[in-house]
């Protein structure tokens, strides 16, 4: 699998990463590299097993319909980078 | 012997019987850290104050005859990827540099109300991602017995502290040997718990279908004291398992005759250091003398594991680090023109070079294309690895091999290829694939004075075996009592 600067830039930007014009060659380079090696995979024929997503058979724990006390807002706020009456603050959403 | 060096079973006793304080203690732990955490950066945050206030309270309770148990009085370290309440947790990165936790992880509460005392928050790669603690933003940790050499990593902050004697015992997180490498590469015991047997809330998430928290300690009995603290379900984490925990420690006795031993031989393949395997191999044999039948066993998936784990692993790595978005915690980048471009900034500066990379990978591996070639195989794989250990523990009850192809690397050996860091891994990934409980303990040095690390691995939820063997190996050497020259 060949990993191009276009194919970096565009996963960088899936992932709101940003790199400087001169780690996209390095950064692609070591992508292909691993990359190359997960191809390993490939000499497995998979067709009829199933996927692992969890190692633990699993239901949805319920319990019972309480509230429990948590954090108040102003706990939740105590690390935010900017807030204003009680919010989370963040720069402009719709662009121009 | 001189405090610092005692197991937490040795000090426990002379706390218990007043002959030393928590404050006397905790002081001369702090003390020593002033001596040589200089020379090992074991530490990100050495928390002098507030373990201080905790010993005198700690001292208050044992005078006035309220002794809780074991750990009463006992300084700890806590990996930095376990939040406390009000405490710089950084988890190895500049995006949570200044960031203080309003609660505390489940695993850190359980150990404060047993009476730990957590004199400091261990260094560790940047969440977690790495083999030997260089991508820590705070700067790496060095193996005490080597300066020059790697602690291993992600919880080598935590395995050196142990080591060096500058707590005693710590906790770690493991999500595919971030507990047993580093235990091995340092020359203590670290155990990966089965999957769900330790409760992952307020454990920063790196890949949430592999992450296991698990202690550090100097001997297998103190591994089996710590568990006993903190292992049991968690309402707060919904996939924690509650079943009964066992006292750990009762079935400590030194008697495993008639425990089936199997031997894979997929992990004593070409690459791996002649003196690890001859050392390991020595170990079996022990087992064998006193009474364990060993087997040659076969997992044949074995070397798919790494290329399925590290899919895997980035892919929940990728989704799991949304959200440091520079919104509610964290680092934000200022004066940015956007919403968008204050994102792309602030995790452009605030994350280091291989979380990136893992970022990048598990996102690639993810997109529209790439899912099924790339994440839906690699569980698919990791359904094959499972069953490997499904078939061989019908015929054995646990499993030994080498913790690491090889002893503690030097710093800077592997930093500019990736993958040879990855391949680091690979008799400690399948364990987390599968979910199983591992534990690593000391097995030998090589000629050049560094610790050679055994492996053994049980049934889930049967920690209770493999700490039984892990102990009954080691009352049987002195590995354990051998201490680096610091």
């Amino acid at each position: 699998m060949k990993i191009s600067k276009d194919d970096v830039k565009h996963v960088a930007e899936l992932a709101r990463l940003e790199f400087k014009e001169d780690d996209l060659d390095r950064f692609a380079r070591q992508l292909e590299n691993i990359l190359e090696y997960m191809e390993k995979l490939n000499e497995l024929n998979t067709s009829s097993v199933e996927p692992t997503t969890h190692v633990l058979q699993m239901s949805t724990p319920l319990r019972e319909d309480v509230v429990n006390p948590w954090l108040s807002s102003e706990e939740a706020l105590e690390n935010a980078p900017e807030k204003e009456e009680g919010f989370f603050t963040v720069p402009k959403v719709i662009e121009d | 012997m001189e405090l610092p060096f005692l197991t937490i079973r040795e000090l426990s006793l002379l706390l218990k019987r007043k002959e030393v304080s928590p404050v006397e203690v905790t002081k001369t732990i702090l003390d020593r850290i002033d001596g040589i955490e200089g020379k090992v950066h074991a530490y990100i945050s050495i928390l002098r104050e507030e373990s201080l206030k905790a010993s005198k309270r700690a001292e208050e309770l044992i005078s006035s005859g309220d002794y809780i148990g074991t750990l009463h009085g006992v300084p700890i370290g806590v990996k930095d990827i376990f939040v406390m309440k009000g405490t710089r947790t950084t988890c190895g990165s500049k995006i949570l540099e200044n960031f203080a936790p309003p609660y505390d992880a489940t695993i850190v509460e359980r150990l404060k109300n047993a009476g730990a005392i957590v004199v400091g928050k261990n260094n560790m790669d940047e969440f977690a991602m790495g083999s030997s603690t260089e991508n820590s933003y705070f700067g790496p940790t060095r193996n005490p017995w080597d300066l020059e050499r790697v602690p291993g990593g992600s919880s080598g902050g935590s395995a050196a502290a142990v080591s060096a004697s500058l707590c005693f015992a710590s906790i770690g997180t493991d999500t595919g040997g971030s507990i047993r490498q580093p235990a091995a590469f340092c020359g203590i015991t670290g155990l990966k718990p089965t999957y769900g047997r330790v409760s992952r809330f307020g454990m920063i998430a790196f890949a949430s279908s592999l992450d296991q928290g698990g202690p550090l300690t100097k001997t297998v009995e103190d591994a089996a004291l710590m568990l006993n603290v903190f292992a049991g379900g968690d309402n707060k984490d919904s996939t924690s398992v509650h079943v009964p925990v066992p006292d750990y420690v009762s079935h400590l006795n030194g008697e495993i005759k008639g425990i089936r031993v199997g031997v894979p031989k997929e992990y004593f393949i070409k690459g791996i250091d002649f003196e690890v395997e001859k050392a390991v191999k020595k170990a079996i044999e022990l087992v064998e003398d006193l009474g364990c039948s060993i087997e040659e066993i076969t997992l044949p998936h074995t070397e798919y594991a790494v290329s399925s784990y590290y899919i895997i692993a980035p892919s929940e790595a990728s989704s799991n680090l949304a959200r440091y978005d520079g919104v509610r915690y964290g680092l934000r980048v200022p004066d940015s023109n956007s919403l968008r471009d204050m994102y792309n900034r602030t995790r452009a500066e605030g994350f280091g070079a291989e979380v990136k990379r893992r970022i990048m990978i598990g996102t690639y591996a993810l997109s529209a294309g790439y899912y099924d070639a790339y994440y839906l195989k690699a569980q698919r794989v990791r359904t094959l690895i499972k069953r490997d250990f499904e078939e061989a523990f019908k015929k054995v009850d646990v499993i030994m091999t080498p913790t690491s192809p090889e002893a503690a690397f030097k710093i800077g050996e592997k930093t500019d290829d990736p993958l040879k860091m990855y391949l680091s891994d690979i008799f400690t990934i399948p364990c987390n694939l599968a979910g199983l409980p591992g534990i690593a303990i000391p097995c030998g040095f090589t000629s050049n004075g560094l610790p050679i690390g055994l492996q053994i691995l049980g049934k889930p939820f049967d920690e209770e075996t493999i700490l039984r063997v892990a102990h009954a190996y080691e009352i049987h050497t002195n590995w354990s009592e051998k201490r680096p020259p610091i």
